[in-house]
């Protein structure tokens, strides 16, 4: 029999993995998945980037799991156990958080069960870890998590600028002393509506650099 | 994909559901005293925050002692039930008694200054789940002498901004009694008239959350008019 050569654990493939949800192949701006969480958790960084971490932790799991079942899982009820795994998943992570970091779980309250919805980690799944091994998996799970979060911190940091003259909490326009100038915080910011609209605007960037991206008519 | 027997799909399944059943609730017992501690220091120092004392995990429990003096549980008429524990009344399903049958806890704390504070617990509506608070009131039992509020899944920068120092620190020296009458306190979207004794400003975005608060303050305190009336100095 023929002895199959051992991928690398850090070939250029699984590399690839890792960094192209980052940029050509975002999981929010490029696959237009897990638009809602974007525009429901983004109002400050903190809550943010604590979404982004349980997300990753979350999808990265999960992809594992299902990566490792792949060849056990029958295909007909393949999304059902898809759901069970990341409602497992989700479930643990909020009893961790209420049990070690209650304070953060507080400030995600519902967000954090909400993860179960976001299609990012459907998508990956059913995509990915359903056709994959478990290390490529897990590597899939970490870029796009990571892809997610970034965009969550870049719509997040300008909306609390924006919207609330902080950053990380800390008051920046109030130190910079702009209120005195009869500068106001843009309201507007802190609503839903202007989370699309800053997607929107990254999306516009992204593809104005990168035109490859741009469908053809 | 490899077809299985309809078999194999039942027995995987029930493996499945069973496993994952037992992972969850052996967490779930494992996390429980924890998270309960979690939830009663957080209590602790709510009621603290209320009479404007900052505390922390660390010592919350131990300034609570030092500062909350009594504990009981009145009615609507305003006398005292004895047997039953203030701290561990649950507003929420007191509410769903009778008027007549309710417990309303009063926690009796002694500020640094030597002022007797009473404080009174809120449960209502805000615009995804509960919202809660607390209400300390100064000797007169109508000048609020802080608040602090929270909220189980406010929206973040919009309903969730009444648990902010900025929204509760305006309920400082508000009435609740103008000549005797009840009036509580109004949550003004657009913001309130200055000097009003009887407004704050509500939050922009958080319109919901702020009329359910409004709501809180007054259908909670009301319950403890009589209570209030009688015991005033």
């Amino acid at each position: 029999m023929e002895k199959v050569e051992k991928e690398p654990l850090w070939s250029a493939k699984n590399k690839k993995l890792l960094t192209n949800p980052l940029g050509q192949d975002n999981p929010i701006t490029v696959q237009v998945l897990g638009i809602c969480s974007a525009l429901a958790v983004t109002v400050k960084m903190q809550p943010a980037i604590v979404m982004a971490i349980s997300v990753m932790v979350v999808l990265a799991v999960s992809n594992v799991v299902i990566a490792a079942l792949r060849k056990m899982i029958p295909g007909r009820i393949r999304i059902i156990v898809q759901l069970v795994v990341i409602a497992t998943m989700v479930i643990l992570v909020d009893q961790f958080l209420k049990a070690f970091a209650f304070d953060v779980s507080k400030q995600l309250s519902v967000f954090v069960g909400l993860i179960i919805t976001n299609c990012i980690i459907m998508g990956r799944l059913e995509a990915f870890a359903m056709a994959n091994k478990p290390w490529p998996a897990f590597l899939d799970g970490l870029g796009n998590a990571w892809g997610y979060g970034l965009i969550l911190v870049i719509v997040s940091f300008f909306r609390e600028f924006l919207g609330s003259g902080t950053i990380m909490g800390f008051p920046v326009m109030e130190k910079l002393g702009v209120y005195n100038f009869g500068y106001e915080d843009n309201g507007m910011m802190i609503l839903p509506p202007m989370a699309l609209i800053t997607v929107g605007l990254i999306i516009w960037v992204q593809r104005s650099r990168n035109k490859s991206l741009v469908e053809t008519k | 994909m490899k077809d299985f027997s309809n078999r194999y799909i039942m027995i995987f399944s029930v493996v499945m559901v069973v496993s994952v059943a037992i992972l969850l609730s052996l967490t779930a017992l494992l996390l429980q005293p924890r998270q309960e501690k979690n939830v009663e220091v957080e209590k602790k120092m709510q009621i603290l925050s209320s009479i404007n004392v900052e505390s922390d995990k660390s010592d919350a429990v131990r300034l609570y002692d030092k500062y909350i003096r009594e504990s009981f549980v009145i009615n609507t008429e305003g006398n005292r039930t004895e047997g039953v524990d203030a701290f561990t009344v649950t507003l929420r399903s007191e509410q769903k008694k009778p008027l007549g049958d309710q417990s309303l806890p009063v926690f009796i704390a002694v500020a640094d200054n030597g002022d007797t504070l009473h404080i009174l617990p809120l449960e209502g509506k805000g615009l995804w789940g509960p919202i809660w608070g607390y209400v300390s009131l100064k000797e007169d039992l109508s000048t609020i002498a802080g608040v602090t509020f929270d909220h189980k899944g406010e929206t973040p920068g919009l309903g969730a901004e009444i648990n902010t120092t900025a929204f509760e620190s305006q309920f400082h020296d508000k009435s609740l009694f103008e000549n005797g009458r009840f009036v509580s306190v109004k949550v003004v979207k657009g913001g309130a008239r200055p000097g009003n004794p009887h407004e704050v400003d509500g939050i922009s975005g958080g319109t919901i959350t702020s009329n359910g608060l409004e709501a809180m303050v007054h259908d909670g305190l009301v319950k403890y008019e009589k209570y209030l009336s009688q015991n005033r100095k």
